[in-house]
């Protein structure tokens, strides 16, 4: 029996609305507990602010980021983060670690560590080469995982759609998460991933798919009521159509909106709208290229049935990788960068091309603005998940510097004094003077995340839940964020104390112990009939179109580090 | 009699995952559906000359140990010395190559496979270029028109052809081989030019120039185009080029005729530029002709582990990565290395005769099932479980889709796997000790 007591800490848990308050946390065996004895090894954490361990519900840490490293050599010296990036040599207790960007699997777990994060999820994971994603999690050190599988221009799901079989559509879906070892659905650019298969995209939520006779909209709206149909933890998981395209603010708001009739069956949202930031664009080109972000607020605002994430941009160099596959072609010729393109058989597509955001470029003024406002319009943190969508806007490591933005109006106008009046011109960030405190922090970092994932044990220090806890080196009430952003920045970027399932995992902003983490898969339970009719369908699939066996489709258990199955009971 | 369906070949980069084995009395009976060279890979265990037992050099002599004797002497040599060559680890398994480097990291080595002699290029290619690349399946479902370059399969990837690509039938390729264009590009008429529709017959290490010219074309400037390229007449190349241009989706397959031919990685960065190019008006994607089963896998896990893919330096306590200074053979040619450990490779047989007489010169340890070349020069020898028969464990397709291999029978030999956790505890201990 272990058992740790976090003495004086000044806690901020917006599940239970404590507010930066003083108080005890007892942890006994893993989880959160009433009480420990006497024999309780004691934390003094007087004068810091203790959260939850943070959960970042979409990153790209496993899969498709090895395409990354692979054309990025140059990325695993990069070092502008020091103490989070760059080249770090073994020692007795950690692995050797590099990169920025695109770190090894180590340093992902070691950096994410230091953060105070506990709990990452892998945005998406192609069903085809799932197995891969789940070996680099195995070499994910420390954190929990679980990550999303691609739907969203998969055949069988298009068909079902098309056909009009939503039954054998849910039974699908069960079976792909099951054999993805799969949390929730992903879909990107609906439909555009089958067109990329021809070189072409789709243009807008009613564009037809060439060949399967569906529509993006139909795609949306089939797979989330498969997604309710199921009972997933997760609602669907969508990155819209049209990324990165001046003017794709309303197909944003259009696809937000089509999802007001969708009944979520748990309490949740009934969609997730990913990484806005690349979807909340205004003009007609990249001539008058502006924000889109108080339309997309606006609308956000008088909405109940969702939640989004950010995709915050970071100046420097970042590393796009998306299975927007048309789009990473598009930024590739546009940039005249490398491109990498891996379209997946019968599912999937996706590319990566690496990047520079200048804070001299006014696009990219204009992109590192949009993410911020979102932020600070939208009026309800529940509804806002912090990310980079890492390293898509720029790595995770940053976070820090960007809590420095979303809390101080100060540092904003510091960076924005760099901006040319053509950006400025363009964005509406510098008139908005909101500035975020710890709790609204705690919220978007922690809270929104156990509430959309349905995962009540993370993201917050109710008695029972995992003993997964951050505390940073910082008094609320004595440091004043929006002056002393530097304090702010420098606290977040060590953790004085991360804690991982009750072990101490880093102490003074450095590793102490590198447990393995759990992951995280959905079981949907089908009825025996519907699953036997959907199985003979996709026989077919594999006989004829797939180039592996459907017996050796399926990710092995041994594959699995210390499975967390959570089991859900579809109605049908 | 236990009859095992849908069993990995663990041959070629092909990975045909449909293989049928009988076996009976711990023995294999019958294969189905594997190709020559994977049916002899399944039956070869029992004919080849299999390392019986693990072996030190004695006097000049191999003689007889036990696994524990072996891994000691082994761990000895890694501890003794100061710069170590870990090569191979390309015919084994994922899980293999990642306890190969975390042995390399413990001891400071410079690891590398054997894409140091093959698809090396390939990877640098991608690092200046990238590569657009798609899963085979996406080859048999949509590819009308289909390039090997530089490569045989009907060789080297038997059937790959039937499987993936020329012959195959997919969703909107349901004519087969009759719905295809194959083009054959290569220096001399190989079995599988001889199935082409189109053979184009290049001069030796010309293949940059052709590239080159079919990218000019692709991008409207045929004017720049001399009257012949690479010993192929301009006629012949615009006719390639509109080939190409005119495809509902091309699928060009390279091999070690262009990663290893002059201009080297320059030839995949032109090839990875002409797909680029060829996307404005087609959809086109490259994938190279991987030759070992799993030489795609050590990359991966070296990338994701180490953030490089082939020749990693770990001397300085992280990796550090500078192909052309830390490839084994740049490394043996400086005659730099101290000790050499070498797995699932033969490069007695396959590297330069100056890189083998400094092999020759220091402690060796070899881990592999079969006896080869590198055997007459290894000091210690063990004995390892063919992965795929014997022993279980994940591979990489060419695509960079992984499997996961099967084990067929028992044996008494240690995996791969086994061997070098055993070899990093032995290492650790000793080094504690010292
Ligand atoms: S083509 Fe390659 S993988 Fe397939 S059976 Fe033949 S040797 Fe084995």
């Amino acid at each position: 029996m272990s058992e740790i007591l976090i003495k004086n800490a000044s806690v901020c848990d917006p599940a239970q609305g404590i507010n930066c308050e003083p108080m005890d946390i007892c942890i006994r065996d893993g989880k959160i507990v009433e009480r420990v004895s006497g024999n309780a090894k004691v934390i003094d954490a007087v004068g810091k602010l203790t959260m939850a361990g943070g959960f970042d519900g979409h990153t790209h840490s496993a899969g498709k980021i090895n395409v990354g490293r692979f054309i990025n050599p140059n990325d695993a010296r990069k070092n502008p983060v020091p103490g989070l990036s760059g080249q770090v040599a073994r020692t007795e207790k950690t692995r050797a670690q590099v990169g920025y960007n695109t770190p090894n699997t180590y340093a992902i777990g070691y950096r994410y560590a230091k953060l105070g994060y506990t709990t990452i999820c892998e945005a998406a994971i192609p069903l085809l080469a799932a197995r891969h994603t789940h070996e680099e999690f195995k070499e994910i050190p420390i954190l929990d995982k679980m990550g999303l599988s691609l739907f969203g221009s998969n055949w069988q799901v298009m068909e079902y759609i098309r056909d009009k079989e939503p039954e054998k559509l849910a039974a699908y879906i069960a079976w792909g998460l099951k054999a993805s070892r799969g949390y929730g659905v992903k879909i990107v650019n609906p439909g555009g991933g089958e067109a990329w298969g021809w070189g072409r995209n789709v243009t807008g939520l009613y564009d037809p798919v060439p060949n399967f006779d569906v529509t993006p909209a139909e795609i949306l709206i089939g797979l989330a009521e498969a997604n309710e149909r199921l009972r997933l933890p997760h609602s669907i998981h969508v990155h819209c159509n049209n990324l990165g395209k001046p003017g794709n603010y309303a197909t944003t708001i259009e696809t937000m909106k089509l999802f007001e009739k969708v009944k979520p069956s748990r309490d949740r949202q009934a969609l997730h709208v990913t990484h806005v930031q690349f979807n909340a664009y205004a003009g007609t080109s990249w001539r008058d290229f502006e924000t889109g972000a108080p339309m997309v607020a606006d609308y956000v605002n008088g909405a109940d049935h969702l939640t989004f994430d950010l995709g915050q941009v970071i100046f420097g160099p970042a590393v796009t990788m998306t299975a927007d596959g048309p789009v990473e072609y598009a930024n590739a010729r546009m940039l005249h960068e490398k491109w990498s393109n891996q379209d997946i058989e019968l599912e999937d597509a996706s590319g990566v091309v690496p990047l520079f955001y200048s804070p001299k470029s006014f696009v990219n003024a204009v992109q590192w603005a949009i993410g911020l406002e979102l932020a600070l319009l939208v009026k309800d943190p529940w509804k806002i998940m912090f990310t980079t969508d890492s390293p898509n806007g720029g790595s995770f490591v940053n976070y820090p510097e960007a809590f420095t933005y979303l809390m101080s109006a100060k540092r904003r106008a510091e960076v924005i004094s760099g901006f040319s009046k053509m950006a400025l011109d363009r964005m509406v960030l510098p008139g908005i003077d909101r500035e975020l405190d710890f709790y609204e922090l705690a919220v978007m970092t922690r809270s929104t995340q156990s509430k959309m994932y349905s995962r009540p044990e993370k993201g917050n220090l109710k008695v029972g839940s995992d003993a997964d806890i951050a505390i940073y080196d910082l008094l609320p009430g004595q440091v004043d964020p929006s002056t002393e952003y530097a304090k702010v920045k420098q606290a977040f970027s060590g953790a004085a104390y991360t804690l991982k399932g009750g072990e101490i995992v880093v102490k003074d902003g450095e590793i102490e112990a590198t447990p393995k983490g759990k992951t995280y898969w959905v079981n949907a339970k089908v009825p025996k009939s519907i699953d036997a009719a959907m199985q003979k369908d996709i026989d077919r699939k594999f006989r004829k179109y797939y180039t592996v066996s459907k017996a050796n489709y399926m990710v092995e258990d041994s594959y699995i580090q210390k499975p967390v199955e959570i089991d859900t009971e579809g109605v049908f | 009699m236990p009859v095992i369906k849908d069993a990995v070949c663990s041959l070629c980069g092909s990975l045909c995952d449909d293989i049928t084995v009988t076996v009976e009395d711990n023995k294999i009976t019958k294969i189905e559906n594997a190709c020559i060279l994977g049916h002899s890979k399944f039956v070869g265990m029992f004919e080849h000359d299999r390392i019986e037992t693990p072996m030190i050099r004695k006097d000049g002599e191999l003689v007889p140990v036990s696994y524990e004797e072996a891994i000691e002497a082994a761990a000895k040599i890694l501890v003794n010395s100061r710069r170590i060559l870990s090569y191979g680890w390309c015919s084994t398994s994922c899980e293999a190559v990642s306890g190969a480097i975390e042995l390399a990291e413990e001891t400071g080595s410079v690891i590398d496979s054997t894409a140091n002699v093959c698809h090396g290029p390939s990877a640098l290619a991608a690092q200046e270029k990238g590569s657009p690349s798609a899963s085979l399946g996406e080859i048999k479902n949509r590819a009308d028109v289909i390039v090997f370059w530089g490569c045989n399969p009907v060789h080297a990837h038997p059937r790959h052809m039937s499987r993936y690509s020329s012959f195959s039938k997919g969703f909107f390729t349901e004519k087969g081989r009759k719905g295809r264009t194959m083009v054959v590009i290569d220096v001399r008429k190989t079995d599988t030019a001889k199935l082409a529709d189109n053979y184009v017959e290049i001069e030796q290490g010309s293949d940059l120039l052709l590239i080159t010219a079919l990218r000019s074309i692709v991008n409207g400037h045929e004017d720049v185009v001399p009257e012949t390229v690479a010993g192929v007449p301009k006629a012949e190349v615009l006719e390639l080029a509109e080939t190409l241009k005119n495809a509902k989706f091309v699928c060009i397959f390279f091999g070690m005729g262009v990663t290893q031919s002059r201009s080297k990685y320059k030839n995949g960065d032109a090839v990875s530029s002409l797909i680029s190019d060829l996307n404005q008006h087609t959809k086109a994607v490259m994938i190279g002709m991987r030759g070992h089963y799993n030489v795609t896998g050590f990359g991966q896990v070296a990338t994701w582990e180490t953030g490089f893919p082939m020749a990693i330096d770990f001397a300085r306590g992280y990796p550090y990565y500078n192909p052309g200074e830390t490839g084994a053979n740049d490394l043996l040619v400086r005659e730099e290395p101290d000790a050499a450990i070498i797995a699932a490779a033969d490069p007695g047989a396959h590297f330069p005769q100056k890189a083998v007489r400094h092999l020759a010169k220091i402690p060796v340890i070899q881990i592999d099932p079969y006896a080869n070349p590198t055997t007459e020069i290894a000091d210690v020898v063990i004995p390892s479980a063919i992965v795929g028969i014997e022993a279980e464990g994940t591979a990489y397709r060419m695509d960079a889709i992984s499997l996961r291999m099967k084990k067929l029978i028992d044996t008494r030999f240690k995996t791969d796997e086994e061997i070098v956790k055993d070899l990093t505890a032995k290492v650790r201990e000793l080094k504690r000790g010292a």
